[in-house]
């Protein structure tokens, strides 16, 4: 967080109010040749060390020296060059040791003993005193680093204005934008974490079993589980498994990551930062090469799999979500996607609902059924129109009884809307369905299924 | 040695990629470089839509043109950083001199000076970035932390005597931001990369 910088945002030791110099406090010329002191400037071996070794001799009435170091005066402040000389009786030191306290001086940073004594050296030598004066100017340089927050829309105006004007030989598929750009926020996001942001607690949950699971980690062990799971596109890709030796029990997301996980010996710390963002440059690169060609090619999630092109929309609304956990734990703003990019989100959560809602029955989750009405392959059958509101939004028609009937306005049965973020906040689990914010008309059981199915998108 | 030849291998590298016309190799130097482009444009401009304008015309400016990087020359960071100081301070001109012709307060030695002003922060901002980290570290303390060099040694686990080179190391760098004579002179900098 570069906390260095903003915890001493009004301080400005560059504007010569001469305070400190020209108006030494109680305390300052206390230091005179403290015997307890010598090795400061080259140890033992100094043959020039303290020269009034018999304990402190009060200037102007002063008190004896205390033993701990009194703040420091700012050498640099005020016009004079030099801090007030002859207040303290300086140490004797060696120029090659005087020379190398030229940074510390100019800094303020070294004691009020030294600093008497590289005064005094400069008025004798002028090789130190150029340099001096080069240093103090140098330390009027250092300033608090802009702010690195870049707006994030940033990155889509500059790159789309540069396409623009020079169309590339090699685009990057549309269906790899938003895993892109949410990459991009992420890794953003991240680069100015220190210590404490890695190891922020973070739980990760979801729904599962028509109730809310979750499990706890950190923000370096939500990026781990980012690695592994991207992981099983970057595989489908021909690009190196994260995984490397380790070997999980099975291809499945949370099964992948427990593994990753366990097999440290340590938790993940903000070395996985790096890997990660290598593979996610790496699969928007390898899959902007194979082109259009691509986008049907399988990704196996384990218990099932999708063509990658939705793989990638499904990486890409997984690190939105994680990047809000993350966000969250370590009490940062962080905005949805780009409204083009959550609309492909949606849509793809839209498009896997008439599956779900088909295994849901299987395994008996669903009471529905009782109204179901089957149709032939292709035909339209009873739909749910799911309405969502806010940029990014759209309509769906959700075909209720069959992953294999269209969805149809003339059979609609009910009526949801939601807003886009809810909506995503639903699908990854972080809202449960009964207390999902939708606006419902009809039929209450297609309702409560699709809201459930939607739910039940949700993984670790 | 070998730590100087990756990066230069990545920027042959993202240089051929560019030229090749990969539309993913631009959004790697995007997320590689816009920090740094748009740290530096701020800094000279003082304005946040100013140094937007000015990161979108560096990353086009080296889109359309991958090979006027010139990688015998030095890091692709330093040409870029050149390359957005020089548009930056342009700018920072033109927009100072419109002002003045309008009837603007100052004149044009001022003009030149806060140019030259901005210039030198920009270029100092740059070399603390990309100086040694150890250098940059104990510069932290010691100024932004009000640490002195014996606190500063012992928050970094290093001699005193370390700790007084360290520092008088990372201003003599930093006063090289003063180095580069007029201001529309090469910035100079490839010296601390």
């Amino acid at each position: 967080m570069s906390g260095a910088y903003e915890e001493n945002e009004g301080f400005d030791r560059t504007d010569g109010n001469g305070g400190d110099a020209a108006a030494p406090g109680p305390g300052e010329p206390e230091t005179l040749g403290k015997p307890d002191e010598p090795d400061v400037v080259g140890g033992s071996a100094d043959p020039g060390g303290p020269e009034a070794p018999d304990g402190p001799v009060p200037l102007d009435g002063a008190k004896p020296a205390p033993r701990i170091p009194l703040p420091r005066a700012s050498v640099e402040d005020g016009e004079d060059p030099l801090p007030s000389p002859g207040r303290t009786v300086p140490l004797v030191l060696e120029h090659p040791v005087l020379k190398s306290l030229l940074g510390a001086w100019a800094l303020a940073a070294c004691s009020p003993e030294e600093s008497a004594a590289v005064d005094e050296h400069l008025g004798e030598c002028g090789a130190c005193a150029d340099e001096a004066l080069r240093l103090r100017e140098a330390v009027v340089l250092l300033q608090r680093p802009e702010s690195l927050d870049l707006d994030p829309a940033l990155r889509t105006r500059v790159l789309e204005g540069c396409l623009e004007r020079r169309p590339p030989r090699i685009p990057v598929p549309e269906w790899a934008a938003p895993y892109d750009a949410e990459t991009a926020r992420l890794d953003a996001l991240l680069q100015d974490f220190g210590d404490s942001e890695w190891h922020a607690p973070v739980r990760l949950r979801w729904f599962e079993a028509d109730g809310t699971a979750s499990r706890r980690t950190t923000v370096a062990g939500v990026i781990a589980h980012l690695l592994t799971v991207d992981g099983l596109v970057a595989v489908a890709l021909g690009l190196a498994d994260p995984l490397g030796e380790i070997t999980a029990p099975t291809p499945a997301p949370a099964s992948r990551t427990e593994a990753y996980w366990r097999a440290s010996h340590y938790p993940p710390t903000r070395a996985v930062r790096g890997p990660w963002r290598e593979q996610s440059h790496g699969i928007v690169r390898t899959a902007s090469f194979t082109g259009s060609r691509s986008g049907r090619m399988p990704v196996s999630y384990g218990d099932f799999e999708l063509p990658l092109h939705d793989a990638m929309l499904d990486r890409a609304f997984e690190c939105w979500v994680h990047a809000e956990d993350i966000a969250e734990a370590v009490d940062y703003p962080y905005e949805p996607p780009a409204p083009r990019h959550l609309n492909r989100m949606i849509d793809l959560a839209a498009r896997l609902l008439p599956d779900v809602l088909a295994a849901r029955r299987l395994a008996g989750l669903s009471p529905g059924g009782t109204r179901r009405h089957l149709v032939a392959a292709g035909e339209p059958g009873r739909s749910l129109r799911l309405e969502i509101e806010g940029s990014g939004g759209g309509e769906w028609l959700i075909p209720l009884d069959s992953p294999g009937a269209v969805g149809s306005a003339d059979h609609e049965v009910a009526h949801v809307a939601l807003d886009g973020v809810e909506f995503c906040r639903l699908a990854a689990g972080h809202v449960s369905p009964v207390e999902a914010a939708a606006g419902q008309v009809g039929d209450r059981e297609a309702i409560r299924d699709v809201l459930f199915a939607a739910a039940s998108l949700s993984r670790m | 040695m070998a730590k100087k030849d990756v990066p230069l291998r990545w920027d042959r590298k993202m240089q051929q990629r560019l030229a090749r016309g990969e539309a993913a190799a631009l959004g790697e130097l995007y997320d590689r470089f816009a920090s740094l482009v748009h740290g530096l444009a701020h800094r000279v401009l003082g304005d946040e839509r100013a140094a937007d304008g000015i990161t979108r015309d560096v990353f086009a400016h080296v889109w359309e043109h991958p090979d006027a990087y010139d990688p015998k020359q030095g890091p692709l960071r330093s040409w870029i950083a050149t390359l957005t100081h020089r548009l930056a301070v342009q700018r920072l001109r033109v927009t100072e001199t419109a002002a003045l012709a309008r009837g603007g307060p100052g004149t044009a030695e001022e003009l030149e000076r806060k140019v030259r002003h901005a210039s030198v922060a920009a270029r100092a901002d740059y070399i603390v970035q990309s100086m040694p980290a150890p250098l940059r570290a104990a510069l932290e303390l010691a100024y932004f932390q009000r640490r002195d060099y014996r606190q500063t040694a012992t928050d970094l686990g290093v001699t005193e005597d370390e700790a007084r080179r360290r520092l008088r190391l990372g201003l003599q760098l930093l006063a090289t931001a003063h180095d580069a004579g007029s201001p529309g002179a090469p910035p100079g900098y490839g010296g601390a990369a």
